[in-house]
């Protein structure tokens, strides 16, 4: 059974149609890469997975349960977690508490315990903060645990919105265009690196790039998005020569 | 040598630090309840000294509940004085009217509970636009709440209309004022430094994300309005008993920018600022107060000044480490402890 | 019915001077997405500089309005200049706080150096016209006219001129502007000079319909034209004059038919459920959430 199936997922904007009947499964520790041009629809499937719009039609299932109409914090708690194209971390806010924030949804203390510090809170908040630092210490951040979030170099940068986004322990795993304004040499490192991710905390990837390199060398299935409809899918080597691959990237002259 | 020199100094400084803020606390609050209570009982201190020191307690109360909504959180709320007057007339109420004279100063900290808790209730009402309504639309619907609380006190003869409240007893001395401001203080650092003010702070640093990281945003606000109007309200109620006469128009805009006002100049987001905004704004007026009507010249111009100078006010964004609670401190200082022996023992 | 008409006039009077007076809040926003709370008083020293224009200079109305809205024009920009200019790239909320502060400041300048309300002398000889049963005051008629008028003028600056243009697209990407040749400080300036200036003439306006003045007069009449401003879509022009109306409408048939007592709070029971119903203003569009 598939961990995510998503089925006949459309969605307008004020009539204009930015996906149309979007179809995809992806089985448990699959790495699936989204891929079109810009403008594709590609972050919108993202945000319509994670609750940010409410689908115009279709389904999307984890495990299979329903989550259209699910609010964002709801779906997050279910096992789906998100970094973004832009980075959106809590800029003014530590490295520590960004990851910490992250523990929203699994802390097991009343408003009542957490106004006056009794009952559970200590022993909750000391698991919280244990779970971040080890999170951080396995991404080699926590020596910068205490610094603003904004201060950090852009790649900690991307690297700390990962590791937030796995501190909600989700079971699938969408990144954003993880390599956008990194050069071939980084972007290298990063497919490593969202190998060595996957291994560790054992999630699902569902990937949305358009560096082509990055989908070809690591992702076992690709996706194609152009104006919102779905013209390719398969494996990476079947997709690179489609001619309507070709022709979305490269434009009409370039299709055999 | 010399590097365990080092070493030992480091570690003997940090364990004064520590002990010395482990009772750091207890021993300010008991200087200052023993100090409130004897100032009270024997008189020793002018009774215009007092009454100033109870303005100040109180300001610190409101400031440091408004900036829960308007620093932690990152919202614009402009109604504070409406949830002050909710407090106040509830709390003026019971002492004047339910409570018996014999027992109105027992029943003080009730009434004040009391004015508190319909605050809070009022507060949860105003969070529900919260939800949808942002920045500066939220500002005018906090903005129309005041104006309305304002308006139904004018037209509520049994409160008095726009003559207002008399009749209440000076119950409000310097021990519940001390009291009521070191508790206020106290919830709202606990509730920052907690699952649910980490969930607030993230409201105001980028609220899709917030939702996405599975904080319940609604959850989020619903606390945030209602502990802040709790206070808001618990300040009116010894407001009206320290001043022993309300009207509506005590409540209105004016007083809720004078409240913006010194959150602002303290510092957003900062216990530690709105402390100081509510004794430096507090103090100034009153030792200006031989400038007649030029020190409310002075004063606006002042705030311009320090907001040119220092857009963040004084302590935007920073807090003293005196309010962090040591939990996180000694879990933190345990685990890279544990991870140091871990990755020592490893070849 | 003629009492509904009559009230009806009473309402577009109201209603065309608060919408003048939103027209500051939402063009400063527009441009600056600042609340210039210090726009209300500047309404106040408008309707000063008319006491002193016609009581010690004797100056008949039309000199009257126009070095009024000068005045009042200058004064904003100057304030721009001293006390917003610092803070453009600082949090939004210090300019907020600023404004306030500067705000509070002319209230009490003005409080300081007249402590006592002041009546403005008829500057005008009122006509009255009957129309059936409703009584036209020719005062009542200018103020609509002259409101009118200024807005119609303030409508075709913003959507036909260059500097409009210039207007509208800092609004719209504050970052592109600058490349495209246009001096962004003299578009602020001109907006603030132009805001104000509005706001001068509805205090100039409102002081010869409603004659008392005191300098604490604009804290209650700025925070409800920014309510218009806002309930009309804040940064909207066309929005603010909507708003106006509105709320002018909403408070002069209120008191009409409740006892007066009710005004304010039937008003913003009112306009706290149309922000409730419609978030974003009449006008105003949300700004789509971009992910």
């Amino acid at each position: 059974m598939p961990l995510l199936e998503i089925s006949g997922l459309t969605h307008y904007f004020a009539g204009l149609c930015a996906v149309s009947d979007f179809h995809l499964a992806v089985a448990p520790q699959e790495l699936v890469g989204i891929i079109g041009p810009n403008g594709a629809g590609k972050t919108t499937v993202f945000n319509l997975i994670t609750g940010v719009y409410r689908p115009s039609e279709g389904s999307i299932r984890l495990d299979g349960r329903e989550l259209t109409g699910q609010s964002p914090h709801a779906i997050t708690r279910l096992g789906i977690a998100r970094t973004f194209q832009n980075i959106r971390l809590f800029k003014d806010l530590t490295v520590l508490d960004n990851v910490r924030i992250a523990h929203y949804g699994e802390a097991a203390y009343s408003p009542v315990e957490a106004l006056l510090h009794i009952g559970r809170f200590r022993a909750e908040e000391k698991r919280i903060t244990v779970s971040a630092l080890d999170l951080l210490a396995v991404f080699k951040l926590d020596f910068v645990a205490h610094e603003k979030a904004r201060s950090l170099p852009y790649g900690l940068q991307r690297k700390l919105e990962i590791a937030r986004a796995l501190a909600t322990r989700p079971r699938l795993l969408l990144l954003d265009e993880p390599a956008a304004g990194m050069n071939p040499n980084e972007i290298l490192q990063l497919m490593e690196f969202i190998g060595w991710i996957r291994r560790t905390f054992s999630v699902t990837i569902l990937l949305i790039e358009h560096q082509m390199r990055l989908v070809m060398g690591i992702c076992e299935r690709l996706v194609v998005l152009d104006f919102g409809a779905t013209i390719a899918a398969g494996l990476p080597a079947a997709v690179r020569s489609d001619p309507k691959v070709l022709e979305a990237y490269l434009g009409e002259e370039a299709a055999p | 040598m010399n590097r365990t020199g080092t070493a030992y100094a480091t570690w003997r400084d940090g364990w004064r630090r520590f002990t010395a803020r482990k009772y750091f606390w207890p021993a300010v609050l008991a200087c200052g309840l023993a100090f409130s209570i004897a100032a009270d009982r024997y008189d020793f201190v002018d009774l215009y000294v007092q009454l100033i020191v109870i303005y100040v307690g109180i300001n610190i109360i409101l400031t440091v509940s408004l900036n829960l909504i308007n620093g932690y959180m990152g919202e614009f709320s402009v109604g504070h004085a409406g949830f002050m007057a909710v407090g106040a007339y509830t709390a003026s109420l019971i002492t004047v009217h339910v409570l018996p004279q014999s027992v109105a100063a027992v029943g003080f900290p009730v009434a004040v509970l009391a004015g508190g808790l319909a605050a809070a209730l009022i507060g949860f009402l105003v969070a529900i636009p919260s939800f949808k309504t942002r920045g500066d639309y939220l500002a005018i619907v906090t903005l129309a709440f005041g104006m309305i609380v304002k308006s139904i006190l004018e037209n509520i003869d049994a409160v008095g209309g726009p003559r207002g409240l008399l009749g209440m007893e000076k119950l409000t001395t310097l021990p519940w004022v001390f009291f009521w401001t070191a508790l206020s203080v106290w919830v709202i650092r606990n509730l920052v430094y907690s699952n649910y003010g980490r969930g607030v702070l993230s409201v105001r640093e980028d609220e899709i994300a917030a939702d996405l990281m599975s904080v319940n945003t609604r959850q989020v606000k619903i606390i945030a309005f209602v502990v802040s109007s709790f206070f808001a309200g618990i300040a009116g109620g010894l407001f009206a008993h320290a001043l022993q006469f309300i009207n509506p128009r005590m409540f209105d805009i004016i007083k809720s920018t004078d409240v913006l006002i010194m959150v602002y100049l303290g510092g957003i987001a900062s216990l530690a600022g709105s402390i100081i905004g509510a004794v430096i704004y507090t103090l100034l007026l009153e030792i200006l107060r031989p400038l007649g009507i030029w020190r409310m010249v002075f004063m606006p111009l002042l705030l311009v000044v320090l907001m040119i100078y220092r857009p963040r006010g004084i302590m935007g964004l920073r807090e003293t480490k005196l309010f962090e609670p040591l939990g996180d401190l000694v879990t933190e200082r345990l685990w890279r402890k544990t991870k140091k022996e871990a990755s020592d023992a490893a070849p | 019915m003629a009492y509904f008409f009559q009230q009806l006039l009473n309402a577009l009077q109201l209603g065309s001077i608060y919408a003048l007076i939103a027209l500051g809040y939402t063009m400063v926003y527009g441009i600056l997405t600042m609340i210039n709370f210090a726009h209300g008083d500047l309404f106040m020293v408008g309707a000063f500089f008319c006491f002193l224009l016609a009581v010690y200079l004797k100056l008949s109305f039309v000199p009257t309005l126009l070095l009024s809205m000068l005045g009042v024009a200058c004064l904003g920009v100057i304030i721009e200049r001293l006390a917003y200019k610092p803070l453009r790239t600082a949090p939004r909320v210090s300019a907020i706080i600023t404004a306030l502060g500067v705000g509070l400041f002319l209230e009490n300048f003005t409080l300081a150096l007249s402590p006592y309300p002041k009546h403005i002398p008829p500057l005008l000889t009122n006509v009255t016209w009957t129309v059936g049963a409703v009584s036209i005051s020719s005062l009542q008629v200018l103020v609509i006219v002259l409101s009118l008028g200024l807005m119609l003028i303030l409508d075709f600056v913003v959507w036909r001129t260059k500097a409009g243009m210039a207007m509208r697209a800092i609004s719209w990407d504050k970052t592109i502007v600058p490349l495209m040749g246009v001096s962004v400080n003299k578009i602020i300036s001109l907006t603030f000079a132009i805001g104000t200036g509005l706001g001068g003439a509805a205090g100039v306006l409102y002081s010869l319909a409603y004659p008392v003045i005191d300098p604490y007069m604009g804290i209650m009449v700025g925070w409800k034209a920014f309510i218009c401003a806002v309930v009309g879509g804040i940064g909207n022009v066309r929005g603010a004059m909507i708003g106006g109306f509105i709320l002018g409408a909403v408070e002069i048939l209120v008191a009409a038919f409740f006892p007066s007592t009710y005004r304010d709070f039937v008003a913003f029971t009112l306009l706290l459920g149309l922000l409730i119903l419609r978030p974003y203003g009449i006008l105003g569009r949300p700004q789509p959430q971009k992910v």
